[in-house]
């Protein structure tokens, strides 16, 4: 049963959520008044964000600030969000990326680079929001179950916020992340099991009396928290000069991201802030960790949860609660869920460094890995506008890669000229 | 057998904001139809109309999704404790 807030909460919260009207039941489309909340108390689905929105223009929105909060007025943070201490992260670059393009026979490709964040991932983009649903339910404490690098997302926005934090990281993460993570001054708890472990951990915890009072951004904030990731849907529009790209590769953990940003441009239409055009949505698995690549292959609309194998462990979640709606989203667009190896995703991050100058996390390895794949075997249309995510920095998943010195001299000319470097 | 079951949040408002409860039973279909005896409406909470999972449940027994044992048939051995999760959180 939804609970009815009191007429002065009620106009706290309108205050605090901006053109956010109430929490809606993606499955069964029960509607519950906004709060901290996120599964459906009818049939358990997710719970999503329902706006109710005010006039938002072009020129509004690039009367912004350089950051996500140019975007308030289609977000769920009060309309002084960006005076409020937050990480203010986005506007991250869109790379045109002419070599890549020209070494996979593309015409026309981008690269949203969001390595370029605050803690060099796309995570502050749903953490900002995290804290700002945090700030108005009066939580005081910031957690997460983590793969890593909303661990290093959270720790850093507590820590300009004025919240505790206490993480949750499955044991055996790259030593990067942890340290990206501890370092600022919050808990981190490594769990001995899998990020499913982490996950199912954090669950029954913000069951138990003891984290009632604690706001886990991917769980209880988690329909506040996901709509960060619209942003890079309005960002990606308005960089190529409000336009939405024809084929876009976005990699699948939960698959919530993707399914944000498949949100993001259908707002941007239904608001008339950019051509109604159809545009290709491609997902992009690492093999290791590839349920939702799997029920594509197999025709299923069920995913079957696998355990995870890979070193892209940003994307290691075996049991992808958004899954179902990739596919949905996936076949709706036209566009295709696929799987590529360790080896291709090692090869791929070396392959966008060298024709980009960009240096991918493993997830970075993973996209740029399926769009070579989509390419070679015909999928995408060479000729079509094509956008490439890069979420994460190659420096948080040094030990992915091999790449050292090319060799070791004296210093004099002699020895560089010998050792046929010229 | 008697197994502890960790009831969600969410469904807390059958077992009168008990947050674990115990019940009886060899299989989880069996301790499924123990706890619909004791808290009517709860078993339709967790199942779908087909008597499937629904799709946004995780349950555990012991550590293990019952999806990587023998789902609804998986034993419950005396003592175990069994998880009902939400499946919507986590990840991005």
């Amino acid at each position: 049963m939804a609970i009815a807030a009191t007429e002065s909460e009620a106009a706290a919260t309108a205050r605090s959520f901006g053109p956010a009207a109430a929490l809606s039941c993606r499955e069964c489309g029960e509607r519950y008044d906004l709060g901290p909340r996120f599964a459906c108390e009818f049939c358990f689905g997710p719970l999503e964000i329902a706006y109710d929105f005010g006039a938002v223009t072009r020129a509004s929105i690039e009367r912004g600030p350089k950051n996500i909060w140019r975007y308030a007025g289609l977000l769920p943070v009060p309309a002084n969000v960006a005076s409020l201490p937050n990480m203010n992260p986005g506007l991250t670059p869109l790379v045109r990326a002419d070599r890549l393009a020209a070494e996979l026979g593309l015409e026309s490709l981008h690269v949203k680079d969001d390595s370029a964040n605050p803690t060099h991932s796309f995570k502050d983009r749903v953490v900002a929001m995290a804290v700002e649903a945090a700030r108005a339910f009066g939580f005081h404490t910031l957690s997460c179950s983590s793969t890593g690098n909303l661990a290093g997302a959270v720790g850093a926005a507590a820590a300009r916020a004025g919240f505790s934090s206490c993480v949750f990281i499955p044991a055996g993460l790259e030593e990067g992340k942890v340290v990206m993570a501890a370092v600022y001054g919050g808990k981190v708890v490594a769990i001995d099991g899998n990020y499913d472990d982490v996950n199912r951990f954090c669950s029954e915890l913000i069951g138990d009396a003891a984290g009632e009072d604690w706001g886990f951004v991917n769980v209880n904030l988690r329909p506040y928290y996901a709509e960060g990731s619209k942003t890079l849907a309005y960002e990606i529009a308005e960089q190529l000069g409000w336009r939405l790209p024809e084929q876009i590769v976005i990699p699948i953990a939960s698959g919530s991201q993707l399914t944000k940003i498949d949100k993001g441009f259908r707002e941007l239409i239904a608001l008339g802030l950019v051509e109604d055009r159809p545009y290709k949505v491609f997902g992009a698995q690492a093999t290791g960790c590839s349920p939702v690549a799997q029920a594509w292959e197999q025709g299923h609309d069920v995913i079957q949860p696998v355990k995870p194998d890979t070193i892209a462990k940003s994307l290691a979640i075996g049991n992808p609660a958004d899954g179902p709606y990739v596919l949905d989203i996936c076949k709706r667009t036209g566009g295709a869920v696929v799987h590529v190896s360790d080896a291709e995703v090692v090869d791929s991050i070396k392959l966008l460094a060298r024709t980009e100058g960009i240096f991918a996390e493993t997830a970075g390895g993973v996209t740029t890995g399926v769009l070579r794949k989509l390419v070679a075997e015909g999928v995408l249309d060479p000729g079509a506008e094509t956008v490439v995510l890069n979420t994460g920095d190659g420096l948080k998943t040094l030990n992915a890669v091999d790449s050292g010195v090319t060799a070791t001299i004296k210093p004099s000319l002699d020895a560089f000229k010998d050792a046929g470097l010229l | 057998m008697s197994v502890s079951v960790r009831v969600p949040t969410i469904l807390r408002t059958y077992t009168k904001d008990a947050a674990q409860v115990t019940a009886e039973g060899a299989t989880l279909s069996d301790v499924l139809a123990d706890l619909e005896a004791n808290y009517p409406g709860i078993k339709a909470r967790i199942l779908d109309d087909s008597g499937k999972i629904r799709r946004f449940v995780n349950v555990y027994v012991g550590d293990e999704d019952v999806r990587f044992a023998d789902g609804l048939a998986t034993a419950t051995a005396n003592g175990v404790q069994i998880s009902i999760i939400p499946a919507v959180a986590g990840g991005c």
